[in-house]
């Protein structure tokens, strides 16, 4: 699975959105009805506007992105949509984004993910302190990062295949659907080592592997059930809420479903794979 | 047992104060909103440009004339110029913030730029905005260079939209920058010369503008002083004594309205650091409100999914979830209108998901709960013990989340700012009403004796086992 997404994101690659790349996106409604997609194409170009991504939204809009425009060049622009009067209509939403800014805000972005997952590994090494036998804690911090890295790779492999095929493109909100993914899958691998930790406390002389499966399977329906809610909370939120935030809802239902399937069947197993290793390495 | 009762009842009355409080203040949900008294006017939602409709621009300030030192004072001059500007066309809340982009805090690896963040709720015309905040003045003042050169009297007009024109004329390179600009401004008067009618803009400097203007003068005794405006020159007087009272005339062949356009743009500032448009974004009312009106409806469907589930699977303690809930809700949204919290689309994704998250918690709890029920203890130490187990996995993963969320609202851009924001509120109220509240409730139904009842009212699934 990771593969083949990896080989989805290289192939087809994120494609930036304007928040990141800098550009501009306008948002027309006409009234009565809308021109043909060539006519505004031809109308665009003749404002020495060179490459203009033209999308029907709803029953009479367009969503026309193009280069990042100047206030002059958004206005004559504006006006140029109207063919003179012939199709009436308003501009419901612009944003004209600098390339600096928008180098800016993926900087950023970049950024507070990488603290997001530096973060995680100290707490989770903090809080599992006390478990240094037979794995010690950080290396919980370190498996938990390398399956977040899976549930984080398979949904963006997943978008990258929709946006090939949509042109949906990398913005913001998608950075958050990540992050949130990560929140969400974290809450998960904790839940599963807080059990392995509490049933190793309690002493059992049975081996580790043994204590994690029993561990896995006691958390199980809670895992299945807490991915349940959110993903009926996801699916309204897909099927009537804002425009903008219908990628948001979809790739967080693609994460969820790849962070249950990666903590119970890819975390645990890692883990014991690795007291395996440092057994074999003792003897 | 009867205090347990009692807790029970008095947090089931907070909830519901809590939850007429937000219904009181909303608007759209209370019908005699108009007739309310003021107080419960004062907290309506505050909704960000997103959902409630406006403009957000955001400006690149050019600081290379300004010492690196003095870059967060002359920010912080430039933003309260704007603030001035933008309420004097009358704007309700308009948010300008200074940004300092490049060097995040403890990486202040330098070289990072400076913009200005203007957010105008309200004003979808992008136009009428950047008007309004206008072709702003930047006042210099500049010497002679010393190379021979001659001055020159340039006339310069200024038009009804406070453009100024100014004839080309290669004029700047003759003349060097003081560190004398806008900045130092007082206050900027109109006047008319009384021999040859002529309007005059007389300024007034500040005290430490008066000192630079005192050096300035002495310096330069016999030589032009040309003053910039807007990087054009508009009158450069030659000096002939030391001024020190740090008055200076700006004559420029102005008409009367000119004149006292350019007194009035001056007096609500001249820019200490010249500023350009480098993004704008516009967004019209009706898409905010269909986005808001959607968001609130995929919440409320994507709520009573989430109690039907937990009721069909847990029953009693269910009830009990979507009641602890209910109250989170409530809480949740009274501190948003209280703070304010400004909610933006990515906000109330950032609620959504708590809202998950509470969930969550109230989930570990029952399934803990359901176990040691299993495992023979009866109900009542069946629950003590569920809630005494699940409690180190809900605290951690609750800190994991609110670490997560503190992270974000540090580094983040402004949009993942308000989802952080949201985002870490809720996960805090979620664990409180989770441990706090459910478990107040489950104890107060004081069930002691375990019975077939009881039995299926613990248990859990669609099927009766």
């Amino acid at each position: 699975m990771i593969l083949v997404s990896v080989v989805f994101i290289f192939t087809f690659g994120l494609k930036p959105g304007i928040d990141f790349k800098g550009g501009a996106l306008l948002e027309v409604s006409y009234t009565g009805a809308r021109p043909e997609v060539s006519m505004l194409e031809s109308a665009i170009k003749k404002q020495n506007i060179n490459q203009a991504l033209i999308q029907p939204t709803g029953e009479l809009g367009y969503l026309i992105k193009t280069r990042d425009l100047t206030e002059k060049e958004h206005e004559t622009l504006s006006k140029s949509l109207s063919f003179s009067g012939k199709y009436p209509g308003a501009e419901k939403g612009f944003t004209s984004i600098g390339p600096s800014v928008g180098s800016e805000l993926a900087r950023k972005a970049i950024l507070s993910i990488i603290f997001v997952i530096i973060a995680i590994i100290l707490f989770i090494t903090y809080a599992f302190r006390k478990v240094s036998l037979p794995v010690a804690s950080w290396k919980y911090g370190i498996i938990t990062i390398i399956t977040l890295l899976h549930d984080i790779i398979i949904p963006a492999g997943i978008f990258t295949l929709i946006s090939h095929y949509t042109g949906a493109e990398v913005d913001t909100l998608f950075v958050l659907a990540l992050l949130t993914i990560l929140g969400l899958s974290v809450h998960d691998k904790i839940v599963v080592f807080d059990r392995i930790r509490e049933n190793l406390r309690e002493g059992d002389k049975k081996d580790f592997a043994h204590i994690v499966g029993t561990s896995t399977s006691q958390t199980i329906v809670r895992s299945i059930n807490i991915t349940l809610t959110i993903i009926f909370v996801l699916v309204p939120l897909y099927l009537f809420g804002p425009e903008t935030t219908k990628n948001f809802a979809l790739i967080l239902t693609i994460g969820l479903f790849f962070g249950i399937y990666s903590s119970l069947f890819f975390a645990s197993p890692l883990l014991v794979w690795v007291e395996e290793w440092q057994a074999k390495n003792k003897k | 047992m009867r205090k347990r009762i009692i807790l029970a009842v008095i947090i089931l009355l907070i909830g519901m104060g809590v939850a007429f409080f937000v219904y009181k203040t909303e608007p759209k949900l209370n019908k005699n909103f108009e007739t309310q008294r003021a107080f419960f006017k004062k907290f309506p939602f505050r909704l960000g440009l997103d959902l409630s409709g406006g403009s957000h621009l955001i400006y690149k300030a050019d600081v290379s004339a300004v010492p690196s030192g003095e870059v967060p004072g002359s920010m912080d001059a430039l933003r309260d110029v704007i603030e001035r500007r933008i309420n004097l066309f009358g704007v309700s809340e308009p948010v300008v913030q200074v940004e300092h982009t490049g060097g995040l805090g403890v990486f202040s690896l330098g070289g990072g730029g400076e913009q200005l963040i203007v957010d105008l709720p309200g004003i979808t015309d992008i136009k009428k905005a950047v008007e309004m905040i206008g072709q702003t003045p930047v006042l210099e003042f500049k010497t002679e260079a010393p190379k021979d050169a001659k001055p020159q009297t340039v006339n310069a007009t200024v038009d009804k939209n406070g453009k100024l024109t100014v004839p080309t004329l290669d004029l700047g390179q003759h003349f060097v920058a003081t560190e004398l600009t806008g900045r130092y401004l007082k206050k900027a008067t109109l006047e008319r010369d009384p021999n040859t009618l002529e309007f005059k803009v007389s300024l007034q400097f500040d005290d430490t503008g008066t000192k630079l203007f005192a050096k300035i003068t002495k310096e330069n005794i016999g030589k032009a002083v040309a003053i910039f405006l807007d990087g054009a020159p508009v009158s450069t007087p030659v000096v002939r004594e030391e001024i020190p009272n740090g008055q200076a005339v700006i004559s420029g062949n102005f008409s009367p309205n000119e004149a006292k356009l350019l007194v009035g743009r001056l007096n609500s500032g001249a820019l200490p650091v010249p500023i350009a448009l480098s993004s704008t974004q516009t967004i019209g009312a009706t898409l905010g409100e269909s986005a808001v009106n959607a968001g609130v409806k995929a919440a409320i469907i994507g709520f009573l999914l989430v109690a039907l589930f937990l009721i069909l699977w847990y029953r009693l303690p269910g009830v009990i979830a979507v009641l602890a809930l209910s109250f989170y809700t409530a809480v949740l949204l009274a501190i948003f209108k209280l703070l304010p919290v400004t909610l933006t689309s990515a906000g109330i994704g950032g609620f959504i998901i708590s809202l998950g998250m509470a969930v969550d918690a109230n989930v570990l709890i029952f399934e803990r709960m359901k176990e040691e029920i299993k495992k023979g203890h009866s109900i009542h130490d069946g629950i003590h013990d569920g809630f005494k187990r699940a409690w180190s996995s809900v605290r951690d993963s609750n800190t994991s989340s609110i670490i997560t969320s503190i992270i974000l609202f540090w580094l983040g851009t402004p949009l993942i700012k308000g989802f952080a924001l949201t985002f870490g509120l809720g996960v805090l109220v979620s664990m409180f009403s989770a441990i706090t509240v459910s478990r107040i409730f489950l104890y107060a139904l004081g069930i002691k004796k375990s019975n077939k009842l009881t039995k299926f009212l613990f248990s859990s699934g669609i099927t009766r086992t």
